[in-house]
């Protein structure tokens, strides 16, 4: 949010209200919920005693969450340290103009609109051994590939899965970047004998800065929580190999049938998402502020 | 730029494409063979290419049901959020005001969270106000992530008009809304497509919230398609087609805003 | 420092039938070693097309284009060692004022020391030494377009430097200041330099020669003495002066030069061709003159304009509108008066078919 010489004006609550109000109601209401079942032991509908904050002693204490909180973690990082360089290289490959650009940009963000439990549902097909392309492909390479009885072979297919289906959002970001440099920038530099590698230093990487930021606070964020994908392509299995935080809190939600716990873990998962978001959207404001002083000249 | 640096970045480009386009081929091919053919032998191409899959999905209703639903509160949610984004997002653009930076951060984080947080309270909640297994229940819940996000998009549009525009529409003596509608809106034409694209594209693509909330009348393609399990084994061949039923919109709202995109990308945030 | 030789034309579509698909109509064009030339026209005319030709980010559709006799149709603007300054500041943000102006020579592998002292001395020559090892980033535009005029003078061994419109961003007064720069950077380091403009003030004060375009056409090149004097085209008559050259239809036969009813004799040792040509006088030597004089008109006011340097003054003759530039001290009279003026005099140009008739 730019904050240049803008004009006090209280009456502009009333044109946030309406948001204001479709939030709350997706937003405040369940969260106060949340917090009322998470200091609660609900036995049966009727019969609740509240227990302050037992739950989340017991929650913090309980090593299946570190478990899950350690694989989030894990893939989450791997997540950013493969999407964010490729997503990069994406963007320097894609055309700039002409009916080109218009064909790869299409192409490219297709895996983007695919609903999530599709996307599990192609890899699912797609790694299986009997039927799939790149799973047959494997075992013919000599390659004893097996995706729900392998941790490892289970966590690379998890990683390629996301890799496929979310570089484009890196990808197209960076391109949003690079489109907003005038071409006078490139003549300049190929004026001044600049290398390729100069280029990208010094005009093409400032220009992207800040949209790679939001490029990371969304991979980071959403990968934190990704559920459907890896739920329909391992189920997070074998064993809990691939049950991250999400999958985690479900189970206990929905399966297990554990409210109090349940919500009380909710809330720390939501308080560590706060958290990281918090710490990344203040680097961003940063950067843009950085950004909108150069622009004025 | 010489030739050779043109070569790296095109087969780089032709090999990305490759590799994301191979999994939807994949799902393409099966789509079009019986499950006895997909069980029975390994081919790169149909042997007996059969559209009897998408017959299937086509004429059976509890399956192109399915679309509908979902063609359904996705609009409604589009529609809503947007609506509710443009105004919100001018005032984030143009005025300060108290706790404004807070209020846009929290917004924000409202993208941020984690749906299966909000599973068990929203579905407590939807059960209580009788809004269970409709459209507007999936629409209504999405906007827990679209709005925030249709006014961050918005917003970055929007800055991009210089005020003077608006200064002069009201020395001219418009009214608020007609300025807004009829001067504002078209200038930010790219923004709401990107904002609008956004949208359908998250809403569309949502599992766990879509399913939770129906069970039947309003019940989504992408449930449907978690219920392909019979004593046979898992059906395939249609379970292939619907996917590539279900990416076929994506493809088609993507090939219609692509001008939009790649223009909004030129103007202002994504 | 390197003359360049332009025997070309351009267009921007393939297979161009009539001269509306040139960008550049065929010409051809010498610039000398060390000299500074603008290229001068309205927006359209063709004058950032002949620069990026020049520069090498354009390649012509036809003909060549010569650096010291040396073929560089083809070669890039690296290959040609030219510099180009842009409309807009080109700067890289990330790095110091220093390090921006010493870009091209590290990229080029001089030595650290060369580097120092030839940014130095461009920084010196541009007043720029003060802010040397502060970061770019945040800097008024013209401290920032500076720099990038900066930049494209750093390198000592450059061909010719480009400007394209450079102080189009800058406030008027810099503007000024920045120009008498220009001149003096040219005297002292004696460089071929080519500058486009759409400001006929800016050009004929910077250049040595000027060059006129329109619409794909190189009208006249020459000092801005000759283009004020003896424009060899009606356009150029018509672009340069504030105000432009006036222009009357004339008939010449035998007898002399027919304007409307009056008969004015041709100026001494001049031989006109007969027919309809265009008579064309600048409003600075339109001057009042005793009644009858030869060579006079008498002309009707329409109006009279102080404008405190001079005085303008609009007058009508046989349904033409002319202006004259008068002194500030100069006779006043009212609207509706007829005064006479010098129509006719070895100042005047004369014009067949849009073309200067010697």
């Amino acid at each position: 949010m730019s904050t240049l010489n803008k004009p006090v004006n209280q009456r502009a609550w009333l044109l946030v209200l309406p948001v204001l109000i479709c939030v709350a109601f997706s937003a405040i209401l369940p969260l106060m919920t949340v917090v009322n079942y998470s200091v609660q032991d609900i036995i049966s509908p009727d019969r609740r005693v509240f227990v302050g904050t037992e739950w989340f002693a017991a929650i913090m204490r309980d090593p299946e969450l570190h478990g899950a909180l350690g694989r989030q973690l894990i893939f989450s990082l791997a997540v950013l340290a493969v999407e964010l360089p490729l997503g990069i290289l994406l963007a320097l490959a894609m055309p700039a103009h002409g009916w080109k650009s218009s064909v790869v940009l299409v192409l490219v963000s297709l895996s983007l609109l695919i609903p999530w439990n599709v996307v599990g549902t192609i890899w699912q097909i797609f790694a299986r051994s009997d039927i799939g392309l790149m799973g047959a492909f494997l075992q013919w390479m000599g390659i004893d590939y097996s995706y729900t009885g392998n941790a490892v072979h289970a966590w690379f297919t998890v990683l390629l899965m996301d890799v496929w289906h979310w570089t484009p959002l890196v990808g197209l970001l960076a391109y949003a970047g690079l489109r907003s440099i005038p071409d006078a920038f490139y003549q300049a530099a190929a004026i001044d004998s600049a290398s390729k590698f100069a280029v990208f230093r010094y005009i093409q990487l400032p220009k992207m800065r800040a949209v790679l930021m939001i490029a990371v606070l969304l991979r980071f964020m959403d990968s934190f929580m990704i559920y459907t994908e890896p739920f329909v392509l391992t189920g997070g299995g074998p064993g809990n190999a691939t049950t991250f935080l999400s999958q985690f809190l479900t189970q206990k939600a929905v399966g297990q049938f554990d409210l109090g716990p349940a919500a009380a873990f909710s809330l720390i998962y939501f308080l560590i998402i706060l958290l990281l978001c918090f710490i990344l959207y203040n680097g961003m404001q940063r950067v843009g502020t950085q950004e909108v002083a150069v622009a004025r000249d | 730029m010489t030739k050779i640096k043109v070569q790296k970045r095109s087969i780089f480009l032709l090999a990305y494409l490759v590799f994301a386009m191979l999994p939807i081929y994949w799902m393409v091919n099966m789509s079009f063979k019986t499950n006895s053919e997909i069980l029975a032998s390994f081919t790169l191409l149909p042997q007996n290419f059969t559209w009897g899959n998408y017959q299937t999905i086509l004429t059976d209703p509890s399956w192109y049901s399915g679309y509908i639903n979902s063609l359904i509160y996705v609009g409604i949610n589009t529609v809503i959020s947007i609506t509710v984004a443009l105004p919100a997002a001018y005032a984030f653009s143009r005025f300060s005001f108290l706790g404004d930076k807070h209020l846009f951060f929290w917004l924000l984080t409202n993208r941020m969270t984690p749906p299966a947080v909000f599973l068990l309270p929203f579905f407590q909640l939807y059960t209580t106000v009788g809004l269970m297994d409709t459209h507007l229940a999936v629409a209504l819940a999405h906007l827990l992530f679209n709005v925030p996000l249709a006014v961050w998009i918005l917003e970055g549009f929007m800055n991009g008009i210089p005020r003077e525009i608006d200064e002069t529409a009201a020395i001219d003596g418009f009214s608020f809304p007609r300025f807004f509608l009829t001067v504002f809106l078209p200038l930010i034409k790219a923004g709401v497509g990107v904002a609008a694209f956004f949208c359908f594209m998250f809403s569309w693509v949502e599992l766990l919230l879509a399913r939770t909330l129906t069970s039947v009348n309003a019940k989504p393609i992408v449930a449907t398609m978690t219920r392909t399990v019979s004593a046979s084994g898992m059906d395939w061949a249609t379970l292939a087609a619907a996917g590539v039923l279900t990416t076929l919109p994506g493809a088609i709202v993507i090939y219609f805003v692509r001008n939009y995109i790649a223009k909004g990308f030129a103007m202002g945030r994504v | 420092m390197a003359r360049i030789d332009l025997d070309l034309a351009h267009a921007y579509k393939h297979g161009p039938t009539h001269d509306g698909d040139f960008a550049l109509l065929p010409l051809k064009m010498t610039f000398e070693d060390g000299g500074a030339y603008a290229l001068l026209g309205p927006s359209g005319c063709g004058k950032t097309t002949m620069l990026n030709i020049m520069s090498g980010l354009l390649a012509p559709s036809q003909g060549t284009v010569h650096f010291d006799g040396r073929d560089v149709t083809r070669t890039t603007p690296q290959q040609r060692n030219i510099a180009q300054v842009f409309q807009f500041p080109v700067i890289y943000d990330s790095m110091t004022v220093a390090e921006n102006l010493g870009f091209p020579l590290r990229n080029r592998r001089f030595s650290k020391e060369v580097i120092r002292k030839r940014v130095g001395d461009i920084a010196e020559m541009l007043e720029l030494s003060a802010i040397l090892q502060q970061k770019a980033a945040g800097l008024t535009v013209d401290a920032r377009q500076k720099i990038s005029l900066g930049r494209g003078l750093v390198r000592p061994d450059v061909s010719a430097v480009l400007f394209d419109e450079p102080l189009t961003v800058i406030d008027p007064l810099l503007k000024w200041q920045l120009r008498r720069k220009l001149k003096q950077i040219h005297r002292e380091l004696k460089l071929t330099l080519i500058y486009v403009t759409h400001d006929q003030v800016e050009a004929l004060t910077f250049a040595d020669q000027v060059l006129v375009m329109t619409r794909g056409r190189s009208v006249q090149l020459g000092a801005p003495e000759a283009l004020f004097e003896r424009p060899s085209h009606t356009f150029v008559g018509h672009f340069i002066g504030s105000p432009g050259m006036n222009f009357l239809p004339v008939q010449v036969d035998g007898s002399g030069i027919h304007l409307g009813e009056m008969c004015l004799a041709a100026p001494p040792g001049r031989v006109l061709p007969h027919g309809a040509l265009k008579l064309g006088i600048r409003p600075e030597y339109l001057g009042l003159v005793a009644a009858h004089t030869p060579g006079a008109v008498a002309m009707t006011v329409s109006r009279v304009h102080d404008v405190g340097t001079h005085i303008l003054l609009s007058v009508g003759f046989a349904g033409h509108a002319l202006k004259a530039r008068l002194d500030a001290d100069a006779v006043v009279n009212a609207p509706g008066d007829t005064v006479w003026l010098q129509v006719v005099s070895e100042h005047s140009c004369f014009y067949k078919d849009e073309e200067l008739v010697p």
